[in-house]
């Protein structure tokens, strides 16, 4: 027994699986990228910028100058100013209306896939309803009726988000819940609560987090498209999106006042895609197959 | 070795690079064999049988660097091109692989993959490939062979799927078959029936046959020459009888002592080989076996042993102890 | 003769199944997976169950856990009927049996640390002092050869193949269970660390007390560890009795049809020839009277029409045979 203890020493020392999978400077570009607009948002009131709303009539359509670095748009508001706090609402609907799907949609879909039966059909079902609702149209009408707000819009995005989170959820918890280890809770005692939450939700946590962090870019997009249309948050409230709405008008004449916001929605939704894209290929469990 | 070699490989090395290091799959390996001949070889998993089974074929993984010479048929498979390889393969060497769900295409039926693979390589037009396939089925065992034909993969038994398969690898009466774990995902009572088959398969046809295989039993009774493979080297090699009954390399007796057998009495404790296969990324500088081995000595953690003839009947081994004893396999 | 469980050993037993059926559907057709099982196994034994794919012999583990219910059927432990409870009293009474599974890394969740996979039986008994639980995960680590300090911190995936079973041992063993179910627990395992396990499972059970039922398909592992053994095939009992007599006389064809199929190590031996014959049956539509006569040499019409009983035909040994190879 002894050298079997004294043998394992030597192993265990050797074999910690490094893993050495260089994250590329393309990701740590993103993590950057997104850690800057993200302090850029949260920061923009106690930031040195003018104020977004100030409209300097004598100023309109001016291009980058020392005053305003990155100009003013139709109406003499400093350009800069208005994309630091458009990041925030876009970053706010971005972020929380995904965590919604996360919440509910997650829930959902690991109680349908660890307890199947009528519940599952249930389910399921539900969200096939949910998903044949043409989600611009239903967007619409709950603005029209409830009216316009970041609120609403959040709200509406996120129970719209809860079928592909159930999806994603349930299909995971299928894969692990007839595995061994859950069993082997079972044959513990342990509850069905306690297996959910301790042995099946770390596991299943990873690639609903990745999925999640797909999902912040989607959702910074269609909230892009909806202020785009004017369906969006109401003025004087804006977002990156109804800014590229604005600045269609001036096309020919500024046209840095639809391309800036248009690169900040690029560059951030691009980040959040490679952020989650690697995470789902680290948290992929194929370990050491040769 | 009776007649020129029909297969010989010659220091073959096999080398991936994995997250964790170089690994060395395959070290140094030289084997031949006779056309005709049924060789076994036997090794845990890791040692790197299945990689040399993939080197001999030229279905290496891509990442995968090979050097050394793999002579079939007076060709070098290593250097040959793709379009002679393809020709080779289905009428030069055949394989069955473990296991037959996965090797056998789920979504087309059994006869199109025979037939298929006789049109492909024998030129038959469709009507005699099917009969062709059906006389196929019946001469592996298979009842009812011409309703088989049309039945998929998943409506077969695991031993039926396995019969399949092997009639695949059979079809075009192929020189070489090397069959890679052929039974270990099937029932002992199947398993019997299978390794029947393939043994009286290869007597009909005068095929050569290589055996992998974890299970020292499985070679016993079934092959001329076995080979022991630990680490990425064959550490023994001997015509069968005289590798039971002569061991050398204190590796081969200790997997044959450490096998419950069905003649000794409950409760008899077993003998257990210490420790674990190395790690193929932190190869060690002596013996392989050293760090397991009860008749470990200084020489052994130095250097590697190199194969050395026991006797002038073909059997060599690769230890600086070698055991003088006869294997008693009732003990 | 009377229909009382004729597998029962003189003292009390430990285990006592009676008559247990598991049937499930599967789309519009039933797998009868458990056919009518009775058997029992005394305090202190070890009983092999052996049979190949599809005979059922691992559901009837699951079974008589209750981690599946059976169709009808007894299963009673200590005296007390697990059938009839539910909900937390079943959950105490789990703490007692325990189960060790065939492939050791999946029973392992891949993201906790081994330290806490094994405390977890603790924490569910309701072991509330974080110290005491610490105390008895490093006693039971070293008890089947680990070194704790080197083991606690890790995630299953740093572990080869033998070390997990041996924390799937540890974890079994953590809550001090009476009664273990071990569900193939060396076939995942390469040949020179199945030796190791089956030799720590043999200390175990000393150390501990313990009463095992050892599932394997391998009838050479089962007899090394068992004291009795009973075969099954497609869902029914073909054999039970003490190991040694079994495998040098055995009554029914099954066990002697698989005895010969085993690959022996030695030249010498000729493999037998065609000695086995057919596929078995689909657990499905099973045959009707004896489910082994499909492929039994001498079978007849009775097979067909009668079930065969299990009836001793020697010491401790019973058959469930029209013609035995050993006259009773």
């Amino acid at each position: 027994m002894a050298t079997l203890e004294l043998e394992l020493a030597e192993e265990i020392v050797a074999s910690p699986a490094r893993r050495t999978r260089r994250l590329g400077m393309l990701f740590w570009a993103a993590i950057g990228w997104t850690v800057f607009v993200v302090a850029v948002a949260i920061l923009a009131p106690v930031l040195p910028l003018p104020s977004p709303t100030d409209m300097d009539m004598l100023e309109r359509r001016a291009p980058i100058s020392a005053l305003h670095w990155l100009g003013t748009d139709a109406l003499g508001r400093d350009e800069l100013a208005r994309v630091a706090y458009g990041a925030r609402i876009s970053l706010t609907v971005g972020l929380f209306a995904p965590v919604i799907g996360l919440t509910i949609g997650g829930a959902l879909g690991m109680l349908a896939g660890y307890f199947r039966g009528r519940f599952e059909s249930f389910v399921v079902g539900s969200m096939d309803v949910l998903l044949a609702f043409p989600p611009l149209i239903l967007a619409l009408a709950v603005t029209a009726y409830l009216g316009q707000s970041v609120l609403n819009l959040t709200c509406i995005l996120g129970v719209l988000g809860i079928p592909a989170f159930m999806r994603v959820a349930r299909a995971s918890t299928l894969t692990l819940a007839r595995r061994e280890f859950v069993i082997a809770a079972e044959a513990l005692g342990a509850t069905h609560a306690r297996i959910l939450i301790r042995e099946l939700l770390p596991n299943v946590a990873l690639p609903l987090l990745a999925f999640f962090l797909l999902g912040v870019a989607v959702t910074i997009v269609v909230e892009g498209a909806l202020s785009f249309l004017g369906l969006g948050v109401p003025p004087p409230i804006s977002s990156w999106g109804s800014m590229i709405g604005e600045g269609r008008e001036s096309l020919e004449v500024a046209p840095m006042l639809a391309f800036v916001p248009a690169i900040a929605m690029f560059l951030t939704v691009l980040s959040f895609n490679l952020v989650g894209d690697t995470l789902r290929a680290l948290t992929d469990p194929r370990q050491g197959a040769l | 070795m009776s007649g020129p070699a029909l297969l010989s490989i010659e220091d073959v090395v096999v080398e991936l690079p994995t997250p964790r290091g170089n690994l060395r799959a395959v070290d140094h390996v030289d084997l031949s064999m006779a056309a005709g001949q049924a060789l076994g070889i036997v090794g845990e998993s890791g040692c790197g049988k299945t990689m040399l089974s993939r080197a001999i074929l030229q279905l290496l993984p891509k990442k995968a660097r090979l050097s050394g010479r793999v002579m079939f048929d007076g060709q070098d498979l290593v250097r040959l091109n793709p379009e002679a390889l393809r020709k080779l393969r289905a009428r030069g060497i055949a394989v069955v692989f473990q296991d037959p769900m996965t090797s056998l295409n789920p979504v087309l039926t059994i006869g199109t993959q025979l037939i298929e693979t006789l049109q492909e390589h024998l030129g038959l037009d469709a009507a005699a490939a099917r009969r062709r396939s059906a006389e196929l089925l019946a001469a592996v065992g298979i009842p009812a062979p011409g309703q088989r034909l049309d039945q998929y993969p998943h409506q077969l038994s695991g031993g039926m799927r396995q019969r399949v398969a092997i009639a695949i690898a059979l079809c075009c009466e192929p020189k070489l078959l090397i069959a890679d774990e052929p039974t270990t995902a099937l029932d002992v009572t199947i398993q019997a029936q299978i390794l029947d088959l393939l043994a009286r398969e290869q007597r009909r046809r005068h095929m050569a046959m290589i055996l992998i295989t974890h299970d020292l039993g499985v070679v016993a009774g079934r092959t001329d020459e076995v080979a022991v493979m630990y680490a990425g080297r064959v550490v023994e090699r001997a015509p069968t009888r005289n590798l039971f009954k002569h061991m050398q390399m204190p590796y081969t007796a200790a997997l044959l002592a450490a096998i419950p057998k069905l003649d000794a009495a409950p409760h008899t404790p077993l003998a257990a080989i210490p420790g674990r296969p190395p790690d193929p990324t932190r190869p060690l500088k002596g013996c392989s076996f050293a760090p397991r081995c009860r008749h470990v000595g200084e020489q052994c953690l130095r250097e590697k042993p190199a194969l050395t003839p026991a006797d002038n009947q073909g059997h060599c081994y690769a230890c600086f102890h070698p055991l003088e004893i006869a294997a008693g396999v009732s003990t | 003769m009377m229909h009382g469980n004729p597998t029962m050993a003189v003292r009390t037993p430990l285990l006592k199944v009676d008559n247990l059926v598991v049937e499930y559907p599967l789309g519009t057709r039933t797998i009868h997976a458990v056919s009518d099982v009775s058997l029992a196994i005394a305090r202190g034994e070890t009983l092999g169950l052996v049979g190949e794919s599809g005979c059922g012999k691992s559901t009837l583990g699951r079974a008589v856990l209750q981690l599946r219910r059976a169709t009808s059927g007894r299963v009673q432990f200590d005296g007390e009927e697990l059938t009839a409870l539910q909900g937390d009293a079943l959950r105490r009474i789990r703490h007692r049996m325990q189960l060790i599974f065939q492939d050791p890394i999946a029973s392992l969740n891949p993201r906790r640390r081994i330290g806490d996979i094994i405390a977890e039986p603790l924490v569910i008994a309701g072991v509330r002092d974080a110290n005491k639980r610490q105390e008895l995960v490093w006693e039971v680590l070293s008890a089947v050869g680990l070194d704790p300090a080197l083991v606690v911190g890790r995630l299953p995936h740093e572990f080869s193949g033998g070390q997990c079973q041996r924390i799937c041992i540890a974890r079994a063993l953590v809550l001090n269970p009476e009664f273990i179910i071990c569900d193939e627990p060396v076939s995942a395992l390469d040949v020179s660390i199945r030796a190791q396990i089956l030799n720590l499972l043999e200390e175990m059970k000393q150390r501990f007390g313990l009463t095992l039922l050892f599932i394997a398909h391998d009838l050479a592992v089962v007899k090394a560890v068992s004291d009795r053994v009973a075969v099954m095939y497609l869902g029914r009992l073909c054999e039970v009795g003490p190991s040694a007599q079994l495998f040098e006389k055995p009554a029914h064809p099954y066990t002697a049809l698989l005895i010969e199929a085993i690959p022996v190590p030695d030249p010498d031996v000729r493999p037998a020839e065609g000695v086995a014959v057919g596929e078995p049956p689909s657990p499905m539509a099973p045959p009707s009277g004896c489910r082994f006569r499909t492929r039994c040499p001498r079978a007849d019409a009775r097979c067909a029409a009668e079930v065969p009983e299990l009836r001793p035909v020697a010491a401790g040994q019973y058959v469930a045979c029209h013609y035995p190879l050993i006259a009773g």
